[in-house]
């Protein structure tokens, strides 16, 4: 129980997948305009993540490792993730419109994330078990989703701040997402692995 | 080595066939029935996606009509044949009627008539253009030439003439409203195709700093007002603007000193070319 408390925190926090890893910053940027949006993508790459970690850890063990074509690893994780997405976008159109409706247009999106992808192969470089895979996924994408509420409720308050006019949009963002991972690096050393 | 690509190549396509099969039997599996109206309603929509309609595509104004969000005539580029197919889709009646507008640009201050105040160097698009004080055309209200509505417009309608001023042909012109919102001088309108005179200035400045920078602005002398109906030539700030509510005989245009105002047969009826107007015209 304390290694997957752990796993949260470190996934959460100290190694946020944003802002410290540095993926998934893609979405980051994209659609962290609003707050609303910014929610229904957290949402959608918690789905996913979660999802996505335990599949391949699945497709890992039993397949890869089974027929040694672990060097496809990459490739076919991106494959795996994709086919994932699609089915469950599928099955979530018949048997819930409503999550569809609010996840729909970010499911396609986040695919081929490099977030999604990154945690999968991560899982099998920390020699995650499935429960701890699963755990691991689920606290990335809730790291990630951390950093993109804080970040959309910046970004919201700075449409009414005067920013230097070369500086509007994207540039602005990025300096405000430099400063939040540096804040974020703050939480180094707090869990000792 | 090469039985290692092999090995990848078999087991990729392997997977890959896999998940297809996977999404394939998913698919039908989990098949959600649509509403059939939609798919024939978005057949008869023009398909161009310009967003004239105010939702983001032709596909969502589908969705709104068959689900009675929307009217059949919702569509401002069909027009009346789009409108009445769909009634006959939806099961609605439609009596056409409305007359079909075009957009027109209210300047006549082409390159020739019009003075600079300076020479713009910077970006080809008006908005940028404007920005940089309003623009380089002496007349604030002017027409900036740059082309910024040529290049939104999704018809082939609107092209750039060599004089520096836009010309629209209103038979392909299907009245999105795109170059409208497009221009920053906000000096394009659109207009009943059925009508012929029209006022081709927007510039509510005085007539005397009309007359020394451009040569066909209106000035503010009223006597097209005088000359037209009742209530259907309205002086607006310096500004003569047309009613077009109102059927205004084309020799009204010749009272205009300053050959603002212009006939145009825009309808397709008889060319597209511009007719001058009568006797007095040109003076």
């Amino acid at each position: 129980m304390k290694t997957l408390i752990l796993i949260i925190v470190s996934a959460v926090f100290v190694n946020n997948f944003v802002l410290s890893r540095f993926l998934g910053i893609c979405p980051f940027l994209g659609v962290s305009k609003r707050i609303k949006t910014a929610a229904g993508m957290s949402a959608a790459v918690i789905f996913v993540m979660t999802m996505a970690s335990a599949a391949t850890w699945l497709f890992y063990q039993y397949i890869l490792v089974r027929f040694r074509l672990e060097y496809l690893q990459t490739v076919t994780f991106i494959l795996v993730i994709a086919a994932l997405v699609q089915v469950v976008e599928t099955v979530l159109l018949k048997m819930s419109p409503t999550l569809y409706r609010a996840l729909g247009i970010y499911l396609p999106l986040i695919t081929t994330n490099c977030a999604v992808l990154g945690v999968a192969v991560l899982n099998i470089q920390k020699q995650y078990n499935l429960v701890e895979t699963t755990v691991f996924g689920f606290g990335a994408a809730v790291g990630f989703g951390f950093a993109m509420m804080i970040f959309s409720g910046i970004r919201e308050r700075m449409e009414l701040c005067d920013i230097p006019v070369p500086l509007r949009g994207t540039a602005i963002g990025l300096v405000t997402a430099g400063l939040l991972s540096l804040a974020f690096m703050g939480f180094t050393g707090l869990v000792k692995q | 080595m090469q039985t290692a690509v092999l090995t990848a190549i078999i087991a990729l396509s392997a997977l890959a066939l896999f998940s297809s099969f996977l999404l394939a039997m998913v698919a039908r599996a989990f098949a959600v029935p649509s509403n059939p109206k939609v798919e024939e309603i978005e057949g008869a929509l023009p398909g161009a996606n310009c967003g004239g309609c105010g939702l983001p595509g032709c596909s969502e104004l589908a969705r709104r009509i068959a689900g009675g969000n929307a009217s059949v005539d919702a569509c401002p580029v069909g027009g009346d044949g789009v409108a009445s197919k769909i009634a006959a889709i939806m099961g609605a009646s439609f009596v056409g009627g409305a007359v079909r507008r075009a957009a027109l640009v209210l300047c006549a201050g082409d390159d020739q008539v019009a003075e600079k105040r300076f020479h713009y160097n910077g970006i080809r698009d008006c908005t940028s253009a404007a920005i940089l004080f309003g623009g380089d055309k002496a007349c604030s209200y002017g027409c900036l030439g740059l082309g910024t509505c040529a290049g939104v417009c999704q018809f082939d309608a609107l092209h750039m003439l060599p004089n520096g001023l836009p010309e629209i042909d209103p038979v392909k012109c299907t009245a999105c409203g795109k170059c409208v919102t497009s221009c920053p001088k906000n000096i394009i309108k659109l207009v009943p195709v059925d009508k012929r005179l029209h006022i081709l200035c927007s510039s509510h400045d005085k007539g005397a700093k009309v007359r020394k920078i451009c040569a066909v602005g209106c000035i503010g002398c009223t006597k097209c007002v005088k000359e037209a109906p009742e209530g259907a030539i309205a002086m607006q700030d310096n500004l003569a603007v047309v009613n077009y509510d109102f059927d205004i005989p084309d020799t009204v245009a010749a009272a205009c000193p300053m050959n603002t105002i212009q006939i145009k047969v825009m309808d397709g009826s008889g060319e597209e070319a511009e007719v001058k107007a009568a006797a007095g015209g040109e003076a």
